[in-house]
């Protein structure tokens, strides 16, 4: 019999791949509807490329420091867990507050989610992201104040799993979305 | 043959995320460094003028699938490894759907906008 931990680490991996397949279609979306600016500002006029690289830079960070939080939980080590939780934690947080910061400049400017279906796509796409960052910063709190209370027991155990994949496909989603929003619309 | 080859659940697999037999630093500052470079190769030609222009978008694109595959061996360790063949089969598939659903809408999106009369003569007949 296959262990409860690895048909629940499956499960959660499908779930992450229909996640992965709904970004996909918001994806499309925005390459579909990105050149449809109606008379409004563009990618390139928009976006702070060294914004995007400090979030970049912080959300890779913190899927080195989530990675450690998984091996600290491993091997039981409470100082090497919560350390390694709460650094992601501010790592995210950091990313969190860099996104709301962009997209209250972006409004202020003008370039809200109403002015095109340009940027209708793009507060779509981004924003999914950051309220998926800021549901799993959420859970981590939730994670960390679970092994405190009750131990390296193997549900809680689970759910540090469960917590880091969800991490780390955050991580792959935002490579696609710095790369094919920012990157690709900041060069046109 | 033994059963070991088929990819059905048994105590010989393992959970997506689980590294096979030791745990280590390694792989994680592996594939954080591995990151940090092809990020850095992406925000490099996105913004340099040393390359050919319309090749820009392709490199990116490329960049950031060899981005996601050092991801997915590194922090996720997705491996080829037998232990790892239903995990492999589940992503292959989303990878499938995925592209058929990026490649089907521009597909059907472009061909729309190539065949589609320019908005202000549809609005000037409409009048």
């Amino acid at each position: 019999m296959p262990s409860k931990r690895i048909i629940v680490g499956y499960g959660f991996w499908i779930f992450l791949l229909s996640d992965i397949i709904m970004f996909s279609a918001f994806f499309a979306s925005y390459a579909v509807l990105s050149d449809s600016t109606a008379g409004g500002p563009t990618g390139k006029q928009l976006f702070d490329l060294t914004n995007v690289g400090i979030e970049t830079i912080c959300l890779l960070l913190s899927s080195f420091t989530c990675g450690l939080a998984s091996i600290g939980a491993q091997r039981k080590s409470s100082p090497m867990f919560q350390t390694a939780m709460a650094a992601t934690f501010v790592l995210g947080a950091i990313f969190v507050s860099l996104e709301i910061r962009e997209f209250a400049g972006l409004a202020a400017r003008g370039a809200g989610p109403a002015k095109s279906a340009f940027l209708t796509a793009f507060f779509t796409l981004v924003g999914c992201h950051g309220l998926h960052v800021t549901a799993g910063l959420m859970w981590l709190l939730t994670m960390m104040a679970q092994v405190l209370a009750k131990g390296y027991r193997p549900d809680i155990l689970r759910r540090v799993m469960c917590f880091s994949l969800f991490w780390h496909a955050l991580d792959i989603i935002w490579v696609a979305l710095f790369s094919v929003v920012y990157l690709i619309g900041a060069g046109q | 043959m033994s059963d070991d080859d088929t990819p059905e659940f048994g105590a010989s697999d393992a959970a997506p995320g689980d590294e096979g037999s030791q745990a280590g630093v390694a792989t994680y500052l592996i594939g954080l460094g591995l990151a940090f470079l092809l990020t850095g190769v992406s925000f490099f030609i996105a913004q340099t003028h040393l390359v050919w222009g319309p090749s820009i978008p392709v490199a990116l694109i490329v960049l950031a699938i060899a981005q996601m595959g050092v991801h997915l061996v590194f922090f996720l360790h997705i491996t080829t490894g037998p232990d790892n063949a239903n995990n492999v089969l589940a992503l292959a598939f989303g990878v499938l759907i995925v592209l058929l659903l990026l490649t089907g809408s521009l597909w059907i999106m472009f061909h729309l906008n190539h065949n589609m009369m320019p908005m202000d003569q549809l609005m000037r007949m409409q009048r």
